[in-house]
């Protein structure tokens, strides 16, 4: 056993050092990192490692995945929900590449992860061993930063890197490639020290305070400014700092989708969701507003719409901790670059404290109409099929609004982030760049393990469920409560929805055959019901929320319902569709 | 606001100047910021700079003002690296270099090789029994000279360097550079300078 037997946060030049191999040190600095949980899948390359882990299982949980991509969602909806950073590892080739789409959810997301790959031998590299991909030039796009580690005396110092990179300014996944005679190599461990400097990275831009002034000024001027939040406000934890100012100034405020939370869904200055099935006042008034201010978002554009006709007759102050950001798709009049829980109070100082009544009233009267045209039928149909939006509307009233929701891709997911009411912050988990099918299902297993004491909800339609139902079993060895709530249209609703309205109604494959999901869910030890019919349904939900461990419940719903409203692609937010 | 709706200006040549780390794999990183929006490198160099673990790359691209803006932030964003500047041409002084190898024969025989010299501001570099190489150094058009007054004479083989370029209004560079190397641990450099100009000059 090869444990160090050491303070590992001493400063290493006062420490003796022990001898331990690669794979111990990287256990090493992962516990000092704070790392309690790993999602991997083991493998030849990576060996070295798990055979190091044998010996730190008391320290470390790691749980045995199904398939490398389910690893490292599981890793992404942990860090979502916790707030912490994700470990996943896998093992060379195949294994490494399976994680490719996660990383590039994890990097559009701005989701903190360190992934640990097994690589072949040094003296291999080039030569395509066994098992050998270029795993650095593969993820390079997809990652903030990566690193192939050929020597063991590099560990230490490159996962602190890794963590310090992957943590810190604007979040995002790193990959550590480690061959395997780094793994076994023997070395002299002398301490782990984690980072808090790399020369050439600098994670916050400095605030300018004159900048905070302008926008001030520009903000109090304004007679209908309107506030755009996203997932920056989650990833600074600058909820409080949020909530005051969004109070402080009286403004209404909508969210993107990975924004949902920050403050909760029944505040009354908090007008709804943006972007292509966001709600229609905030599109509608996007281009009615004089003064927008944009928060730890980045002008997406399945939030924007068409960009020529985006807010042009708004002032747009942007506040991001990413200089990169600022101007790329939308002109700023007043950048505030900076970590929103540092610029955020500073500007709340200098904003004045007043109540856009008038302002605010016009959002609710485009919500009054909203609920008469789209929102009454979705949540209370009169016909017999059920709809998303009702199971989702139920959903809260058993939840409080109090559960993690994790989404998968496609209408069950906007459906989801519309109706789902949050009362808490990081209590939505979904794909919101990538768009990944098959998200949900792992995620919500690691959302879990990110938030142990709060229920869990995947909501996941019948298409994606399939991408990466093998993770059941995952549920099944690990014991995890993880709910599982299948919204089946027996289509690939969001395609079909498409071609409806777009394509002439030619459903090229979308109608999608499923198992009998319960019967699966039942081989992996899962219990499980599905339902047809309206009478059941809020038994059947209470059922499922109050069953011991996990439960997959299935429920059958209209085949061709649409997802309104809707701003088509191509048009400007404006020209909002309500049907 | 400028509105999104007018033409983008023309595009000119713009070089791009790139301060990182020594860091294996980090030309990757920096080409795929190209590579992904469709855009082609003119012209790429990278080389040690005078300060020991800081290379500099430089970089020439045509294209306009607002994507080349936007790409330095993209690459200013990469971990490994410290410092990006943009400049037109009007804003540096560049150089290229050129190595011509030719029969010696012919050249010594129907040309006179220090009029070749003289002409065209080239050095002779190696001068044997079979063949010479000459070399000059200059804008584009100067070294594309001697192509034209070398190919009659049976030009073997041609070779051009990547543009170099020295920024002319960067007093304290180097000053900066060194501050920049030797700040341990971590307080920020001052970053977004220009932020108030940021139309004009761009470096964070």
């Amino acid at each position: 056993m090869e444990v160090a037997q050491q303070d590992v946060l001493t400063a290493p030049e006062q420490q003796a050092a022990v001898e331990l191999t690669g794979s111990a040190a990287l256990l090493e600095a992962l516990i000092v990192e704070g790392t309690e949980t790993i999602f991997g899948y083991p493998g030849g390359a990576i060996m070295p490692i798990y055979d190091a882990l044998y010996d730190y299982k008391e320290k470390l949980d790691h749980i045995l995945v199904r398939h490398e991509q389910g690893g490292i969602h599981a890793g992404q909806g942990y860090a979502r929900t916790s707030g912490k950073v994700g470990v996943v590892f896998a093992t060379s080739g195949p294994g490494a590449t399976n994680l490719v789409t996660g990383l590039a959810d994890a990097q559009i997301d701005s989701t903190p992860l360190v992934c640990i790959t097994g690589q072949v031998f040094a003296h291999l590299l080039g030569t395509d061993a066994f098992q050998e991909t270029d795993v650095i030039n593969i993820t390079t796009p997809v990652t903030k930063w990566n690193y192939q580690i050929t020597d063991a005396n590099e560990i230490p110092e490159v996962i602190a890197k890794a963590f310090y990179i992957a943590r810190s300014g604007r979040p995002g996944p790193v990959l550590i490639d480690i061959t395997k005679n780094a793994q076994i190599q023997k070395f002299q461990f002398k301490g782990y020290t984690p980072c808090n400097h790399i020369r050439s990275y600098r994670p916050k831009p400095i605030i300018r305070p004159s900048f905070i002034e302008r926008a001030a000024q520009v903000i109090n001027e304004a007679k209908k400014p309107f506030i755009l939040w996203g997932q920056g406000v989650l990833l600074g934890k600058a909820e409080q700092e949020f909530k005051a100012f969004v109070e402080k100034s009286g403004i209404p405020a909508a969210w993107t989708i990975l924004g949902a939370g920050a403050i909760p869904t029944d505040h009354p200055q908090n007008v709804g969701m943006l972007g292509m099935h966001g709600n229609y006042g905030p599109n509608v008034l996007t281009n009615e507003c004089d003064v927008l201010i944009a928060i730890g978002m980045r002008f997406d554009d399945r939030v924007t719409g068409r960009l020529d006709k985006y807010a042009k007759q708004a002032k747009v102050i942007h506040l991001d901790i990413d200089p990169a950001e600022i101007d790329k798709n939308v002109k700023t009049h007043v950048a505030v670059w900076g970590d929103c829980k540092e610029t955020l109070p500073l500007l709340t100082q200098f904003v004045e404290a007043k109540q856009h009544t008038e302002w605010l009233a016009k959002f609710n009267e485009f919500t009054r109409q909203e609920e008469e045209q789209v929102i009454n039928a979705e949540l209370h149909p009169q016909t017999g099929e059920m709809t998303m939006g009702e199971v989702i509307d139920q959903l809260n009233g058993l939840t409080n609004g109090d559960a993690v929701i994790v989404t998968d891709v496609g209408q069950h997911q906007m459906v989801g982030c519309r109706y789902a009411k949050f009362n808490k912050t990081r209590s939505n988990v979904t794909s919101g760049g990538l768009g990944t099918m098959g998200f949900a299902l792992p995620a919500a297993i690691g959302a879990k393990y990110g938030a142990k004491d709060r229920p869990v909800v995947a909501v996941i339609g019948d298409g994606g469920f399939q991408m990466t139902l093998q993770e059941m079993g995952t549920i099944m060895q690990t014991g995890i409560d993880v709910k599982i709530l299948i919204l089946n249209n027996q289509f690939l609703g969001m395609v079909r929805q498409w071609q409806e309205l777009f394509n002439e109604r030619r459903y090229s494959f979308v109608d999608i055959q499923s198992p009998d999901f319960v019967q699966v869910a039942k081989g992996y030890g899962i219990a499980g019901r599905s339902i047809k019919e309206r009478a059941d349904l809020k038994g059947a939900l209470e059922e499922m929320l109050n069953s011991k461990g996990s439960f997959l419940l299935e429920v059958m719903v209209t085949k061709e319902n649409n997802v309104f409203p809707m701003v088509p692609q191509g048009c400007s937010v404006s020209e909002i569709r309500l049907k | 606001m400028s509105d999104q709706n007018t033409l983008p200006e023309g595009k000119q040549e713009f070089n791009i100047t790139v301060y990182t780390e020594n860091q294996i794999g980090l030309l990757n990183r920096i080409a795929i910021i190209f590579t992904r929006r469709k855009i082609n490198i003119d012209s790429l160099n990278t080389s040690p700079s005078e300060i020991e673990s800081i290379h500099r790359f430089n970089i020439v691209i045509n294209e306009t003002e607002d994507v080349v803006r936007k790409l330095c932030r993209q690459i200013e964003k990469q971990v490994e690296v410290l410092k990006v500047y943009y400049h037109t041409n009007a804003d540096v002084i560049w150089q290229e270099m050129a190595l011509y190898k030719v029969p010696a024969d012919i050249i010594a025989e129907k040309a006179s090789v220090e009029r070749l010299l003289r002409e065209n501001g080239a050095r002779a570099v190696v001068i044997r029994k079979d063949y010479i190489v000459f070399e000059t150094t200059g804008h584009r058009e100067e070294t594309d000279n001697l192509i034209s007054v070398l190919q009659p004479f049976g030009l073997i083989e041609f070779v051009r360097s990547a543009r170099i370029a020295i920024i002319k209004d960067s007093e304290g560079f180097n000053r900066k550079l060194r501050e920049f190397e030797q700040m341990e641990p971590g307080e920020d450099v001052i970053e977004n300078e220009y932020l108030n100009q940021r139309d004009k000059v761009f470096t964070m």
